[in-house]
């Protein structure tokens, strides 16, 4: 089929470069302006060890190890690999093509059953485009659409290789807020009785899996909950899977730390939480994590009339635990955008920032730590995962991008679709021939 | 990722103060009408007319705020049309700039000063494509006024009549972004959206309050994928972009027998087309595809309009000779790709590409977040191309947020730099300006300072924010 050429090149191209065989690599990197991801400020001069893919060492200058390859950074910034969630990296190809998108599954009779594990694309162009851009791991999730539940979110890797889950169904998503309302037929206090009628039936489950006479929820032809729904939620009420709970507003915030008293088990983390500040005393006491929008300031709905750029930082201050949340931005990459805005707000006066090396965690350490990854993604530190990034200017800054990414201790490609319309675009020139044969 | 607020289908068209329309149509209908009047005056009764074609309508009451004579020294100026002053002094008085220079640029006795040492002066900056106020925050379906979708051309909307004054994000973008004007579009639902219109950023009452005075009207027009696909899903053409391109010449070609006939009725539509012909409302034409932009520039030709900007237009690197030859600006993201299926070929290199060419840049939003960091946007672009050897200075990258989009909206006589005699719309940053690190400290309108850091009270507040959670806070 004759059809874009030049698209089947690029791509098979990317595929290639993606699926060329590689084994980790023991590489030491020295001479750097060395980020820890830990929240501390850069170390001049640091070096970072990495050997059969993981971190051996990562601190001051130190001799190199013996063996693998030596890199003299010659003083750039070196980061541990960024950690993005929430996500749908691998979940669509072009998300208005509704051919190429896995992210929602309206006409589907399941929900929290969803498995997002089972259809990542190792290799979707947004993967590679989002390597380039330093991020090695996502928390990845199909979004709400014919219920309340999103369905079991994976955590992955963005090396392209055929394996692409670290962990499969590693949390359920739902949303309690406006949009979890008008899923569940119409209003919050609808959604909340769907959440609670779906987790006692999953607590009738716990032991008994494979029972086949669970009640559905049904209203008129659709299905809000499958005893396969049901059975997915058993690991949620048990405390074995994370619960992310999207909501914005105070009042709702509030209503999702109570189900604490009611399911004692639940693993909550909070997602979106635009008024969390309102509240941070609250979520801090409580113990939840937070995954917080990090720029969203516009009373965009009626459950965000209080947001505000400070909410991050005014949460951290309160001792809660906070991530931001990829999925309140155009893409994924602006979230080392979104961390530097931070930093910004403390030169505000009135605002709420965080240090920069706050806010760098805030996009690598916690997030993993809030994935379950605590100490082994989003910093550099002896048995941590060997993701290193090597950087062309300071990480935070609009514009800066990776020179080097290593996963696992191997090294990315950072070639992609957009990289191959970069290089033929690089000059017009069409004398000899079109630019088709520019490849 | 979030669904780009693009896909809402919204346009993009600018207006201006009251243009004399349609020649033809403008001079006949005010003969016929005189003739009418004529007639009822002999019969004694009363004569009922419309203000004639052509002449202003809903007219910008704005009028400057106080200003006090004020001078900024020893910052950093970038004067909007690439020019760069280190240490340098501007000085504004009676809502003008006054004067601009180096370290030696005398500042008369008597008036405020502020030291802007590490600081930067920006022109205010403009955005050349927002749908602020007809799709504003909250964004609840009774405030959906962005598109007119019944219909795939509707030449005779104007933006102006859907903009909610009150809208939150004006303010954010004046306090986070500097934003001193910005066009108002309508969607991109429809082949011809409507009228655009180009406001002040100041707070008002009325958007007649907030109406660049002086500023022409621009004419959303919308390529590709939008039209067919909210037409094309409802059974009707435009169903296909050859559909596209056949309903809007049939359109054009009967907008030019209107201003061909002296004696044809009063027709808002074709009165904004006409405007169009005779070059007195600017195109500003949403189109991703660098193949559809130059089948639009051939429509242009065969019709006898000229577009002044394609906006969104991701594809623009692929054809920066033609669009540098044409005079046309290419309005757009930094950094958007890939969320339908006709912005899979952004590139980062998009504006450093263009600009290698000499072709016209302008960094837009079409949203309500990012148009509070146009800068960065900016940035972002400007990163790109160094990063291949495209050294693009400082002080062009902010010509992309200041002097081009005023030039491209008809009000660079005005305002988008910083020079003697133009409006003293200015950003004082609390650091370079192309940092992720730096914000706006004050921001200026014709000389008012609307908007300080350092003064929790000046800082507006629309009416929706009252006794609601955050009402004041920093935002």
């Amino acid at each position: 089929m004759k059809r874009l050429p030049t698209l089947a090149a690029a791509s098979a191209l990317a595929l290639a470069l993606a699926c060329t065989p590689a084994l980790a690599q023991d590489v030491t990197i020295t001479n750097a302006r060395l980020v820890l991801g830990d929240g501390g400020a850069p170390i001049e001069g640091g070096s970072v060890v990495v050997e059969g893919g993981r971190v051996v060492y990562a601190g001051p200058q130190q001799r190199p190890s013996n063996g693998g390859t030596t890199i003299d950074a010659g003083g750039a910034w070196v980061t541990p690999g960024l950690f993005a969630t929430v996500t749908t990296l691998g979940l669509a190809d072009v998300s208005a093509v509704d051919e190429s998108n896995d992210i929602t599954a309206r006409g589907a009779p399941f929900s929290a059953a969803l498995d997002a594990s089972t259809s990542i694309n190792p290799v979707s162009q947004h993967i590679l485009v989002h390597r380039a851009a330093g991020i090695t791991r996502a928390a990845t999730t199909t979004l709400p659409a014919g219920s309340i539940f999103a369905g079991q979110g994976a955590i992955i890797d963005l090396d392209g290789d055929a394996q692409p889950v670290m962990q499969a169904r590693a949390f359920q998503m739902i949303n309690l807020g406006e949009g979890g309302a008008r899923l569940a037929g119409g209003s919050r206090v609808a959604a909340h009785v769907l959440l609670r009628a779906a987790l006692r039936e999953a607590q009738a489950l716990v032991g008994k899996p494979g029972t086949p006479q669970t009640a559905e929820i049904v209203k008129d032809d659709e299905v809000l909950l499958s005893r396969f729904d049901a059975e997915a939620l058993v690991p949620v009420v048990t405390g074995r899977q994370k619960l992310y709970v999207a909501v914005e507003r105070a009042a709702d915030i509030r209503s999702v730390l109570a189900l604490k008293a009611e399911y004692p088990r639940l693993d909550l983390v909070l997602v979106g939480v635009s008024e969390g500040w309102l509240v941070a005393n609250e979520i801090a006491a409580a113990g939840v994590p937070v995954i917080a929008n990090g720029l969203t300031d516009l009373p965009e709905s009626f459950e965000q009339l209080g947001a505000t750029q400070s909410n991050a930082g005014r949460l951290a201050r309160a001792g809660v635990k906070v991530a931001i949340n990829a999925a309140s931005l155009q893409d994924p990459r602006r979230l080392q955008q979104v961390a530097g805005n931070l930093v910004a707000l403390s030169r505000v006066p009135g605002a709420s920032g965080m240090s920069w090396g706050e806010a760098f965690a805030a996009i690598s350490a916690v997030p993993a730590e809030i994935s379950g990854l605590g100490g082994k993604a989003g910093v550099l530190k002896p048995g941590a995962l060997g993701d290193v990034v090597v950087w062309d200017g300071d990480p935070l800054e609009a514009g800066s991008v990776p020179t080097r990414v290593f996963i696992a201790g191997i090294e990315q490609s950072l070639e992609n679709h957009q990289t191959g319309l970069r290089d033929r675009y690089s000059d017009l020139d069409e004398s000899d021939r079109p630019k088709a044969y520019d490849w | 990722m979030t669904s780009p607020i693009e896909l809402r289908a919204r346009g993009a068209a600018l207006m201006a103060l009251g243009c004399a329309l349609a020649l033809g149509a403008c001079a006949t209908t005010g003969s016929a009408d005189s003739a009418v009047a004529a007639d009822a005056n002999d019969r004694g009764d009363t004569a009922f007319a419309a203000t004639a074609a052509g002449e202003p309508v809903f007219a910008s009451t704005y009028k400057p705020y106080p200003n006090i004579a004020t001078a900024i020294r020893g910052a950093t100026i970038y004067d909007g049309k690439g020019g760069r002053i280190d240490n340098g002094v501007i000085f504004m008085s009676g809502g003008k700039i006054t004067s601009i220079g180096g370290p030696d640029t005398p500042i008369p006795a008597d008036i405020a000063v502020f030291e802007g040492a590490g600081k930067f002066v920006t022109p205010g900056i403009i955005d050349i494509h927002s749908h602020l106020g007809d799709y504003p925050s909250p964004g609840v379906e009774a405030h959906s006024d962005g598109n007119e979708a019944t219909s795939p051309t509707t030449p005779e909307v104007w933006a102006e009549h859907s903009v909610w004054p009150q809208d939150p994000g004006f303010a954010r973008a004046m306090a986070n972004g500097g934003i001193t004007a910005l066009q108002i579009l309508p969607g991109s639902a429809n082949l011809m959206g409507g009228r655009s219109v180009t406001l002040k950023n100041v707070p008002a009452r009325t958007v007649q309050g907030m109406k660049f005075p002086g500023a022409p009207y621009g004419f959303k027009m919308a390529c590709g994928e939008n039209p067919k696909r909210v037409y094309g899903g409802r059974g009707r053409m435009p169903s296909t972009r050859m559909g596209n391109f056949a309903v809007n010449r049939e359109t054009w070609l009967a907008a030019i027998d209107y201003a061909n006939d002296a004696k044809a009725k009063r027709d808002l539509g074709k009165e904004t087309l006409v405007g169009v012909l005779k070059g007195e409302i600017l195109v500003q034409n949403h189109c991703y595809r660098a193949d559809e932009m130059a089948l639009v520039l051939d429509m242009a030709k065969e019709m006898g309009y000229r577009v002044t900007a394609f906006h969104h237009a991701v594809e623009a690197y692929k054809i920066a000779d033609l669009l540098r030859e044409n005079g046309v600006c290419s309005a757009i993201w930094a950094d958007w790709y890939g969320f339908k299926m006709e912005s899979y070929d952004g590139i980062l290199e998009n504006a450093a590409f263009l600009q290698r060419e000499g072709a016209c840049v302008v960094i837009h939003s079409d949203d309500a977040n990012d148009i509070q960091r146009l800068n960065q946007e900016a940035a972002k672009a400007q990163a790109a191309g160094l990063r291949l050897g495209i050294d693009i200075p400082d002080a062009v990258a902010i010509q992309w947020i200041t002097f081009n989009p005023a030039k491209a909206m008809g009000i660079d006589a005005m305002t988008g730099s910083l020079e003697p005699g133009k409006m003293a719309d200015v950003v004082l940053w609390n650091g370079d300006p192309l940092s992720v690190y730096s914000r706006p400290e004050k921001v200026w309108i014709d000389g008012a300072l609307m908007f300080d850091a350092m003064n929790p009270k000046t800082r507006p507040v629309s009416d929706f924010e009252l006794g609601q959670p955050g009402e004041g806070d920093v935002k």
